[in-house]
């Protein structure tokens, strides 16, 4: 095929070596029409913007000859917007808040999805099996705008379904709402519910591509069902795990926004343990309208986000070098 | 022969009887919460206001009414509204971004195009560093002038790069240069092969970006809360998280002949539910029949450079 490749084209444009610049670019005049939109959405959404952080490091003034003349004319303020949010007693709150929350997905994650997915993928009846994925996936497709209903009906302090099982049961009822040491346990619970359907998918997907050939033989060793998970499954499974494991730490910094700021319903009382850098930043934003150090927490969180993933892509690139990103 | 053994093997690897039922009913318990809540909250829709008031919510309320979606219809001017929105931004916002995403794909996936490489880098770089909430605002309301624009709700998701990776790696795999080659020697142009040739091919794969997009135009509420604060051009989304702790926006709207009783009435509670039923109801009843193109969608993910 290649040499069919090579002979067409030398008969289409017999000359490529010999075009000039304007020829070549000229003679891509179609594909270039076809990457302009995406070409002006990136220069829009994403180089523009990435450029305009330099107001992290400005105290950022409004003006009404545009946004550039604002940047062009705003005082520069050198570091002083990230040692304010340093300095602040927020930055740890927030820190140990984002960092944990998402140390705990990523472990719980892990270890569902793969034990979902290596269930799933030895059990007996396919229809049941997929009905139950059906079912596991809702959740995944809704919002947390919607979710946060889901939550509230059961939550509600006076209402909710879970008040009404402990009052019955004759205890007191909680006001989860204004009650901070449930919501750590809330909040993992539901990042992990709305996500296993679509994370075990995956290891399902792997573990059903295992050839039945390692099952035979294992057997034929008299292995039983656990030792054939336990030494076929688990080690077909286990190098795409690592690999998604290490993925994930690049986004150690970053947070479901949804979770946690529309399903704590922006309670005062549970800010402290529901605030993460997104919610701190849109915070910020809005109500003080800092914009020169939510523009410096934002920063932070990206060159840490893209550190990570540099740093994780170099491990990964030593030990397996066929799963790199880069 | 050779099939038989082959089903055989397959049978081999699963879970004994026993164990088999075990997981059926822990699976089977998980598999229901998922899709309990969204039961309750159609049965609180359908629940008499007074009862949720003097026994709190229940999964068997002692009256089934319709009073929440009348009230709904009679002064939902608000909620059709939003609906509207939601579905305008919805087609539009996934015919644009399957469009740009798919013929920039094609684009850097053909040998033929000079700068493929470089417009490749140009699209993967956005996935290693995050340009920021603020800066992102900033650009929307300052530079493009965008606040309370319906465009804003649009615009800033009418491309995806990862869309971009599953749309490059479906035509590098699924559609052989050897066709776009014969096209060429019969005389086609890069526009007519594109046309004519390559979008009938690359079907499923448009679907399957499209599918992950509208729902991610369905589900936003961001760009909303961000970019709109005037009523006519709330999403349904944006909707749900202004009436979570305030019911005024749709009550404002009530119209210019209710009664003062009417008024009085308003089952605030009822009324919630009922909006987020119709905005789940759309993907409770579609997303099962889509769910394979989903599923192809998040296994092809897992491509690179």
């Amino acid at each position: 095929m290649k040499q069919e490749v090579a002979a067409s084209a030398s008969v289409v444009i017999p000359k490529r070596k010999k075009k000039n610049f304007f020829q070549r670019l000229w003679a891509n005049r179609v594909f270039f029409l076809m990457v302009a939109p995406g070409t002006i959405f990136l220069i829009i959404f994403f180089y523009i913007p990435v450029l305009a952080n330099v107001v992290a490091f400005q105290n950022f003034q409004y003006t009404d000859q545009g946004f550039v003349y604002s940047v062009l004319h705003s005082p520069w303020v050198g570091f002083d917007n990230f040692k304010f949010f340093f300095q602040s007693a927020d930055f740890w709150i927030v820190l140990r808040n984002t960092v944990g929350y998402n140390l705990t997905f990523l472990l719980l994650n892990f270890f569902f999805a793969i034990f979902f997915g290596v269930v799933m993928s030895q059990m007996r009846k396919a229809r049941l099996l997929k009905t139950y994925q059906t079912m596991m996936l809702f959740p995944y497709f809704l919002s947390w705008a919607i979710l946060s209903y889901f939550v509230y009906a059961f939550l509600s302090s006076d209402k909710g379904i879970i008040n009404h099982m402990i009052t019955a049961m004759g205890g007191s009822s909680i006001d989860f709402y204004n009650a901070p040491w449930v919501w750590p346990f809330i909040i993992i619970f539901l990042g992990v519910w709305k996500g296993i359907g679509y994370n075990s998918i995956l290891y399902f997907a792997t573990a059903m591509g295992i050839d039945p050939s390692y099952y035979d033989a294992a057997m034929i060793d008299g292995a039983s069902k656990w030792q054939q998970i336990k030494n076929v499954t688990l080690p077909h499974i286990l190098p795409i795990a690592t690999l998604m494991l290490i993925l994930n730490i690049g986004g150690i910094f970053r947070s479901d926004f949804g979770l946690f700021y529309l399903v704590p319903r922006n309670s005062g009382s549970l800010i402290d343990i529901t605030q993460t850098f997104d919610t701190y930043i849109y915070r910020a934003l809005t109500t003080t309208n800092d914009i020169g150090m939510s523009t410096a927490a934002g920063l932070m969180q990206s060159v840490v986000g893209a550190l990570l993933i540099f740093i994780t892509n170099w491990i990964v690139r030593r030990k397996q070098p066929e799963s790199a990103l880069f | 022969m050779r099939q038989k053994k082959h089903i055989t093997a397959v049978e081999i690897r699963k879970f004994s009887a026993g164990t088999d039922l075990f997981f059926n009913i822990f699976i089977g318990i998980f598999a229901l919460s998922c899709i309990i809540p969204f039961f309750f909250i159609i049965i609180l829709s359908l629940t008499k206001e007074s009862d949720m008031t003097t026994y709190g919510y229940q999964f068997w309320p002692k009256h089934f009414v319709l009073t929440s979606y009348v009230y709904l219809g009679k002064m939902g001017k608000q909620v059709l509204q939003s609906l509207g929105v939601t579905v305008f931004v919805t087609i539009v916002g996934t015919v644009m971004n399957s469009l740009f995403s798919s013929t920039y794909a094609y684009a850097i996936s053909r040998r033929d195009f000079a700068y493929a490489r470089f417009f490749t880098i140009f699209a993967l770089i956005s996935m290693l560093f995050v340009p920021g909430m603020v800066p992102t605002y900033l650009v929307v309301t300052q530079m493009l002038g965008l606040q309370n624009n319906i465009w804003a709700l649009i615009l800033p998701m009418s491309f995806g790069v990862y869309n971009v990776l599953i749309m490059r790696s479906f035509f590098k795999t699924s559609i052989p240069e050897a066709i776009i080659e014969s096209a060429r020697i019969d005389g086609a142009s890069e526009m007519r092969i594109f046309r004519s040739i390559v979008v009938p091919l690359a079907i499923p794969g448009i679907a399957t970006i499209s599918l992950f997009t509208s729902l991610g135009y369905w589900n936003d509420w961001m760009n909303a809360l961000l970019y709109i604060n005037v009523d006519n051009l709330v999403p349904l989304q944006y909707l749900l998280v202004k009436i979570q702790n305030n019911i005024q926006v749709m009550t404002s709207q009530m119209q210019a002949g209710a009664s003062a009783a009417m008024v009085q009435n308003i089952p605030t509670e009822g009324m919630r539910f009922a909006v987020v039923v119709v905005a789940t109801l759309p993907i409770a009843l579609t997303y099962p029949f889509f769910q394979k193109y989903f599923v192809k969608g998040m296994t092809i993910g897992g491509v690179k450079g």
